[in-house]
């Protein structure tokens, strides 16, 4: 019978039907970092439990890593604990760590698919929401809270309900100076931040098939902030290609049998979905938010409702029926699980070179990940935006949480490339957020406030 | 935390009513007060740049003192998975929220401490609402089993997800030792998976 991904990964992964009526499903790969897991190894060691799987979990430190240095201690002491509990509770359980300074240190989502880690057909858990990022690839990928870190820790299961299926389908073609936030932004506009609660997002069309495997992750990654749990892109060439030859991607013969296996694991074309919603991908233009929510966005060229949210009008300072284009910025931040990786710091390059930034914006590029970083200096793209006026920073989350030095001061108002405009999300209660794509963040740096980056665009070769 | 849960099939207390959709994890606990290795103190910091940004914060009212029903409205909870959000309200005495509708790792999370999370419609959440804001000390019960929820003069019927309900009715609303009861099937499991398999 024609099924699903997300049925066919669910059903392989499934061990039993619960005493409570949940599924308890394996988790084939389990990705842990210093924020969410100290209370969890701790839960452990008070009952006794062992790290079942240690060889199917592995672990780098990114929320908390300053991007000026890395060297430790940590100036931070609660950070500082924060590394040392994690570096220890490897040690013990065998699990294997890409600390600060380690070559393939970075977001776990970045560093996930960087690897070869994240495969199409497999469950993966990660205690970080951003996790259905790993979607991109054809995985099943859970955001998971402490305690269940400790049942994957313990079991490597998870105890769930399985989703309903959305099929969402993106047809055509993508203008000039939009990119695979837009799209998102668009969906969540649309769908609603709460319009997923109960889905699994299936992204797909011709549009979705069109991206590179960076882009669908941009993709998959905020499927949660439109309140999808889940959200993947059936694997096809450009996954397979994507992941052949990376260090923990199957080897030789293996590979061609994997390959073998993800198209099978695909959703069959004839499946059915609990619903289905599609975008003309012309209709999507240079998207920004507004508001205190990433569903609260307009296109660039667009006013802000007559009627929006007030909450979010007046933390924000903005006006009914006002534009967001020409807002006057004073951070521009170019990183993140969701735009942090070498496509992105290009499309941002390609902005930027040849201009400068504004004199009253600070402005920080932080690669997603260590090997990120370095494929971008191989390119020159760092000197790109050091000559820019750029800051060029090692890799972490950064100014996308408030967990770090990189952090917003006062009602600053920041272009970020990052996922979340939630109050204070950026290190300051009054913290001002406007999300956009990298290149948008680009353009906004440069001109001093949010611009159309087509008319930036525009000047450049394509 | 308990570490042997038990059945739970009635909470009643008084309320403490937040009103306002999409309140997010970041929200409920800023990020600085997740730079910790424990979840101990976290009660402190619920909703702490709200608080401190409306001095008539619902969170800041003497008159909710002690309360251990939140009352919110919908999609409670979204954003960031950081458990460190129901740590901080179980921690403070929250022994049930009652809402329009909530995110789904914060009610799995809620879940696993005890806490359950009541969904129910938005008249039905206004009207608790504006009970609790004019009755402070009104006694709010709600059975797990029916979803049947009274307060003052007003009763009303929710819903938690069937899985939940039932693993709150039979105390095994945290889950560990049902995954390693039968370890076998686990392992069993894992050696068909053709990437474990080694292709």
């Amino acid at each position: 019978m024609p099924d699903t991904l997300f049925h066919k990964v669910w059903n392989a992964h499934a061990v039993r039907r619960l005493p409570s009526g949940q599924t308890q499903l394996f988790v084939g790969l389990h990705l842990i970092h210093e924020v969410t897991t100290p209370q969890a190894f701790d839960m452990l060691r008070q009952h006794g439990w062992r790290v079942a799987f240690p060889e199917r979990t592995f672990a780098t430190v990114d929320h908390i890593v300053p991007t000026t240095s890395q060297r430790r201690p940590f100036l931070d002491v609660m950070a500082e604990e924060m590394a040392s509990s994690l570096e220890r509770n490897c040690r013990d359980a065998g699990i294997p760590l890409w600390a600060e300074g380690s070559d393939n240190q970075g977001i776990v989502h970045v560093i996930g698919p960087e690897l070869g880690l994240t495969q199409p057909g497999m469950t993966i858990a990660c205690g970080d929401s951003h996790t259905s990022t790993h979607g991109a690839l054809g995985a099943i990928a859970f955001g998971i809270g402490t305690s269940q870190v400790r049942d994957v820790l313990a079991s490597q299961c998870l105890a769930l309900d399985p989703l309903r299926v959305r099929r969402i389908e993106v047809n055509g073609q993508l203008g000039r100076g939009v990119f695979a936030k837009d799209v998102i932004l668009t969906i969540i506009r649309r769908l609603g931040v709460q319009g997923g609660v109960g889905y699994a997002y299936e992204y797909g069309g011709s549009t979705v098939d069109a991206m590179s495997v960076d882009e669908r992750m941009t993709v998959c990654n905020m499927s949660i902030e439109g309140g999808a749990r889940i959200g993947y892109v059936n694997p096809d060439e450009k996954t397979y290609a994507f992941l052949r030859g990376r260090p923990f991607a199957p080897q030789g013969d293996a590979f061609d049998r994997a390959v073998a296996w993800w198209r099978q694991i695909a959703s069959d074309r004839d499946a059915s979905y609990d619903d289905r919603v599609s975008f003309d991908a012309a209709t999507i233009e240079p998207t920004v938010t507004w508001g205190i929510n990433p569903g609260q966005s307009v296109a660039v060229t667009e006013p802000i409702g007559a009627a929006p949210d007030d909450e979010a009008l007046a933390f924000m300072g903005f006006r009914p029926g006002a534009r967001v284009q020409g807002t006057r910025i004073d951070v521009a931040f170019i990183g993140s699980c969701t735009n942090g990786r070498l496509s992105d710091l290009e499309e941002a390059a390609r902005v930027v070179r040849g201009h400068h930034v504004a004199k009253h914006v600070k402005a920080l590029i932080v690669p997603g990940s260590q090997a990120v970083r370095r494929a971008a200096e191989a390119r020159g793209l760092d000197a790109i935006f050091t000559d820019a006026g750029f800051e060029w920073r090692g890799a972490g989350c950064s100014m996308c949480l408030g967990m770090n030095p990189d952090k917003l001061e006062g009602q600053q108002i920041s272009a970020s490339s990052s996922n979340r405009n939630f109050k204070g999300r950026q290190g300051s209660p009054t913290g001002r957020t406007l999300l956009m794509s990298p290149a948008m963040v680009a353009a906004a740096a440069i001109a001093g406030e949010v611009v159309d980056v087509r008319e930036m665009l525009d000047a450049v070769p394509a | 935390m308990s570490h042997q849960p038990s059945a739970i099939s009635h909470v009643e207390g008084r309320g403490l009513p937040l009103r306002g959709a999409d309140i997010d994890t970041d929200r409920i606990m800023p990020a600085r007060f997740l730079v910790a290795v424990s979840f101990e103190g976290l009660e402190r910091h619920l909703f702490e740049d709200d608080r401190r940004a409306d001095a008539t914060h619902p969170f800041n009212d003497p008159r909710y003192t002690g309360a251990s029903i939140l009352i919110v409205n919908a999609n409670f909870g979204c954003g960031s998975s950081r458990e460190h959000a129901p740590q901080g309200l179980v921690r403070a005495g929250f022994r049930a929220v009652i809402g329009e509708s909530f995110s789904e790792i914060f009610q799995g999370n809620a879940a696993v401490l005890g806490l359950p999370c009541f969904a129910t419609d938005h008249a039905n959440v206004e009207g608790l609402q504006a009970l609790v804001e004019s009755t402070p000390g009104v006694t709010i019960s709600a059975d797990v089993a029916s979803g049947a929820i009274a307060a003052g003069p007003l009763t009303m019927t929710a819903s938690l997800p069937a899985a939940l309900r039932d693993a709150f009715l039979s105390g095994q609303w945290n889950p560990t030792a049902m995954l390693l009861d039968r370890f076998d099937e686990v392992r069993a499991v894992a050696d068909r998976l053709p990437y474990i398999r080694g292709f």
